[in-house]
């Protein structure tokens, strides 16, 4: 059974990223930008459910996607909005400053060491079929990826404002000649952005309480990577992408012996870069094998 | 390659201005005079990654791992002999027994970062935009996580100490305009005027026959090798290194002075460096508490770190490309810098 216990672990982290994908390729789609700070937003999450770990737990949980959907509109109001007629390299670097500047915020008042925000670690029960040992939070998290990735698919597909968000990721200026409101559709992926980092943020301190500056980082990293590797101009093949980096990186730290367990990183670059080369549109980009030139 | 007044001056600039840099160090106090060499040493990265990336529009993330490969080839190469068995017990033997002087250790440090990004660099250059960032971040995660771990070519997770310590104020110098005239040769050089061809429009380019890919991994080489060296410098600055030292916040700090200064000029490479190493040095003293003229500053931890990123995206905000405008140096605009700051630069790309 092991094989399968795996491959459960592999979906539940592929789950998280895949969220994490959506939030960044959602914001790429209609901007063209590539979001770093999008990692504050899961931290500054993880950080009010630390603070408010006493208060009963839907009360804390709401707060923290509030807080991290305040921050992401905070952050598109502020700064992104100046950032639309940017160049590209120009874009990226501020979302560098800004990431830098907040994960200085959650320095100054957190402070290096960890915090425990421990609400809803209660999920980290297991739940036993046969030799196959589950955790509640391996479920919850397949559960609320597959709830909110289909959600988006609906919104998408299915809304006035779905169509608009696609044809602004098509052809942005010609979607705004035929009325799209740029505000509007930048305006909602920011949102969603910001409630799927809530929710990722929600998820992580389920299985790692302890939150310390770094936090969204490190996954956001991670993800950016996926979204790249699935394919950066749509978004089902980033998603995808997102899903695949999780899952082969929880598999590969189950497989991996554990003396060749910390070369785990260049194991899965390694993949990344093979990848790359050999499909550089994209894994999941039908037709992804040619070579695209494309703006930098 | 054709060399006119104009060019004169836009080689002139920079080099004077690393030249001050290095003249205020050997005049300071010994506690400033690490900020104006790290300028230096700041400034030779910032140029060998404006050979890449102001030259091929491409940008790039992996960079730090020739750094970091620079600084370890040199700090190991340095170590006296009698001492690395004692706290590197499982290196090669080779790199035990083997110890070279400073110079040969710069040089060395430089070939292999040549070297390296030759090798990878004939793969990757097909790569564009976000795909290629996305595979040079790949290297420097690879080379990160193989230098922390892999204690046969180095300490792995430990320090790397008790290196010599002979980048003062001349060496880096000396170090920074070198890289300085080969960043500048290059960019006059045909391959590097095909490649920025390139960079303003692929397809026009490659209608007229330019081999994108071929002149990217030349200008990919190059700065590798300037990258190197750099480490090299880095590592012989500070006698001793990490791995994390030479890893993400390195990579998004002298990125972040790359597109300060202004991406397309080297005048703006060498610009940003300098400006936004100093800043970094005087806010970090700042955390420590230091004596600005009349009184005395002292920020809490991580404020360093907090204006440090609002500074910088202040500067993008209002100067989207660069402090320079992404033009190299001219005598119009270096006396508009004395006279009135230029007008805010309009952004050239649409959404």
């Amino acid at each position: 059974m092991t094989a399968l216990q795996y491959i459960v672990d592999g979906i539940a982290l592929g789950a998280v990223y895949a969220l994490v994908a959506v939030g960044l390729a959602l914001v790429f789609g209609v901007m063209r930008l590539v979001n770093f700070a999008h990692g504050e937003l899961i931290t500054a999450a993880a950080y009010t459910l630390y603070l408010t770990s006493s208060w009963p737990k839907v009360f804390a949980c709401a707060i923290s996607l509030l807080v991290a959907v305040g921050l992401a509109l905070l952050m598109e109001l502020v700064i992104f909005r100046r950032l639309r007629y940017a160049t590209p390299a120009t874009a990226l670097v501020t979302t560098f400053a800004v990431a830098f500047a907040l994960e200085a915020v959650w320095l100054i008042a957190f402070g290096p060491q960890g915090k425990s925000a421990d609400v809803l670690s209660s999920l980290n029960r297991t739940a036993t079929h046969g030799s196959l040992h589950i955790r509640w939070v391996t479920i919850t998290m397949v559960g609320v990826g597959a709830v909110l990735l289909a959600g988006t698919g609906l919104l998408l597909n299915r809304t006035r404002i779905g169509l608009e968000m696609r044809a602004a990721a098509a052809d942005f200026r010609a979607a705004r000649l035929l009325g799209v409101r740029a505000n509007r559709v930048i305006g909602t992926a920011f949102l969603l952005g910001g409630l799927f980092a809530g929710v990722v943020a929600l998820l992580l301190t389920a299985t790692q309480p302890l939150v310390t500056p770094t936090f969204g980082l490190q996954i956001t990293i991670l993800a950016l990577v996926g979204v790249v590797v699935g394919g950066m101009d749509r978004l089902v093949s980033a998603t995808l992408g997102g899903f695949a980096i999780g899952f082969v990186n929880s598999l590969l730290g189950d497989v991996l012996p554990s003396s060749q367990g910390v070369f785990l990183t260049s194991f899965l670059y390694l993949l990344v870069i093979v990848v790359l080369v050999l499909r550089p549109g994209g894994v999941f980009v039908p037709g992804g094998a040619s070579a695209r030139v494309e703006r930098v | 390659m054709r060399i006119s007044r104009k060019s004169l001056l836009e080689l002139g600039a920079p080099a004077l201005l690393l030249v001050a840099v290095s003249v205020i160090a050997s005049l300071v106090s010994v506690g400033s005079q690490q900020d104006f060499i790290t300028a230096l040493v700041n400034a030779t990265i910032v140029i060998a990654l404006w050979v890449f990336i102001g030259n091929s529009g491409v940008i790039s993330f992996g960079h730090i791992s020739f750094v970091a490969l620079g600084a370890f080839a040199a700090g190991l190469m340095t170590i006296e002999t009698i001492v690395k068995p004692n706290v590197m017990p499982d290196l090669f033997p080779f790199l035990q027994h083997h110890s070279v002087g400073n110079v040969p250790s710069l040089v060395l440090a430089a070939l292999i970062g040549g070297i390296v990004a030759l090798v990878l660099g004939a793969p990757l250059m097909r790569l564009s935009g976000l795909s290629a960032s996305i595979a040079t971040f790949a290297v420097l995660g690879i080379t990160n996580n193989v230098l922390t771990y892999w204690e046969k070519i180095g300490p792995g997770a430990q320090t790397l100490s008790l290196v010599p310590e002979t980048t003062g104020p001349f060496q880096a110098l000396v170090g920074a305009l070198i890289a300085l005239v080969i960043a500048f040769a290059y960019q006059h050089s045909r391959s590097g005027r095909l490649l920025r061809a390139a960079r303003e429009d692929p397809h026009a380019a490659r209608a007229i026959g330019v081999r994108i890919e071929r002149h990217r991994l030349v200008a990919f080489t190059i700065s590798g090798a300037l990258a190197g060296l750099a480490g090299g410098l880095l590592v012989h600055q500070i006698g001793s290194i990490t791995t994390n030292q030479v890893y993400l916040d390195l990579t998004f700090l002298t990125l972040a002075m790359l597109v300060i200064g202004g991406a397309s000029s080297l005048w703006g490479a060498v610009v940003g460096a300098v400006a936004v190493s100093l800043l970094d040095s005087f806010l970090s003293n700042a955390e420590n508490g230091t004596d600005v003229i009349f009184f005395h500053l002292k920020i809490p931890n991580g404020g360093s770190l907090l204006i440090l990123g609002i500074l910088m995206a202040l500067a993008l905000l209002f100067r989207p490309n660069g402090l320079t405008g992404g033009r190299e140096a001219s005598l119009k605009s270096l006396v508009a810098l004395g006279g009135r700051l230029p007008r805010l630069g309009k952004a050239r790309h649409t959404v």
